[in-house]
């Protein structure tokens, strides 16, 4: 290898190493991530605390059902936001009811897959299908490992004028996001008895939610994945 | 000379044909009516675009600007007597829509029900 080639090597390692600390002072090519949430950005989220949820309660379905206008499940297409479900450790024999619903993950697979870019997560965390965008293909539903979608099968009549549903499309729960804009909690949150669903900005330092998360161990569901819920839950 | 009759037997003619079209402009149940985003013509015209404006803003980013939203729009146009701008032939959205044979869907999803009425219905 000539001289000059060695020079040229060298200067070019040197230059790359200081373009790499910084461009200008305080500017930076490269950043450790600081690991904190950006505190002036809202994420709303759920805490579901599964020790209060009572088996064989199904108040938060039917509040879903009531406010987005679903039919309860009449016929075997007909969509579901919310379901309860039962869980028993086989080895331990303990057995919990909690609700499953979208879980607004922070790297939603419903939106990766989405060829329209329909499904789509807000600025605030809430994942949702814009419906004019929506051609029912339904990769979102196969992508989503919590099976929180469902398809529109039949056309539909009587929507809520806050909730607008129709045939083709693909949806989910909204975090009533009709209810949120307005300042109201969803309202699977309000319907419940015992208080089990607690919601709030999981961004906010102050809020309720992010105290008690911070307090109490709650878990995330198929926390292996690694696409950050929103929902968490307590007691799992 | 027989050109220049020729010619006026055309226009005698025409002109019953527009009158009959300016007659045959639908006639809508415009429900309580009223100006608030811009005059009528204008909103003939543009009202689409607006809505779709707006659908973008709240659906993206939940920015719901009341004044030009399709629920407001129901609102003050839905018939007086059914309160809705679908239900019938001569309805606000579906006269014109017919008329200018402009498929309308928004309605596949969307209520065309005033609120207030649907409210009214579904708490019993």
């Amino acid at each position: 290898m000539s001289e000059i080639n060695v020079q040229r090597r060298q200067f070019l390692k040197m230059s790359m190493g200081v373009a790499a600390v910084s461009i200008a002072p305080g500017i930076f090519l490269f950043d450790m991530a600081h690991g904190k949430a950006d505190a002036n950005k809202v994420r709303w989220g759920m805490l579901i605390e599964t020790a209060n949820c009572a088996e064989g309660c199904n108040d938060c379905v039917t509040a879903c059902n009531t406010e987005n206008g679903l039919s309860g499940g009449v016929s075997s297409t007909d969509s579901q936001w919310i379901r309860k479900i039962e869980i028993k450790d086989i080895s331990t024999g303990r057995e919990t009811s909690l609700p499953m619903m979208c879980q607004h993950c922070e790297h939603p697979p419903c939106v990766d897959v989405c060829p329209t870019g329909a499904s789509f997560k807000r600025a605030d965390g809430i994942v949702l299908v814009d419906k004019h965008l929506c051609i029912g293909c339904r990769y979102c539903m196969m992508a989503c490992p919590y099976k929180a979608r469902s398809f529109v099968h039949e056309p539909l009549q009587n929507q809520n004028p806050d909730v607008p549903r129709g045939r083709g499309t693909v949806e989910s729960c909204t975090m009533c996001v009709h209810r949120i804009d307005q300042g109201q909690q969803p309202a699977c949150a309000v319907a419940c008895p015992n208080k089990s669903i607690l919601f709030g900005n999981l961004n906010d330092p102050d809020s309720e939610i992010a105290t008690r998360i911070r307090t109490v161990a709650s878990a995330q569901v198929r926390a292996d994945l690694g696409l950050n819920p929103g929902v968490r839950y307590q007691g799992l | 000379m027989l050109r220049l009759l020729s010619i006026l037997a055309v226009l005698c003619l025409c002109i019953p044909a527009y009158a009959t079209e300016s007659s045959a402009i639908p006639k809508l149940d415009i429900g309580k009516g009223g100006e608030c985003v811009k005059e009528p013509q204008w909103m003939r015209k543009n009202h689409m675009h607006l809505l779709t404006h707006q659908r973008d803003e709240v659906v993206h980013k939940g920015v719901r600007d009341d004044k030009i939203s399709l629920k407001n729009c129901i609102e003050c146009h839905a018939s007086t007597k059914d309160d809705s701008v679908i239900a019938r032939d001569d309805s606000f959205c579906v006269a014109c829509h017919r008329y200018e044979a402009v498929k309308l869907d928004c309605f596949e999803c969307h209520s065309g029900e005033r609120k207030s009425a649907w409210l009214k219905r579904n708490s019993k």
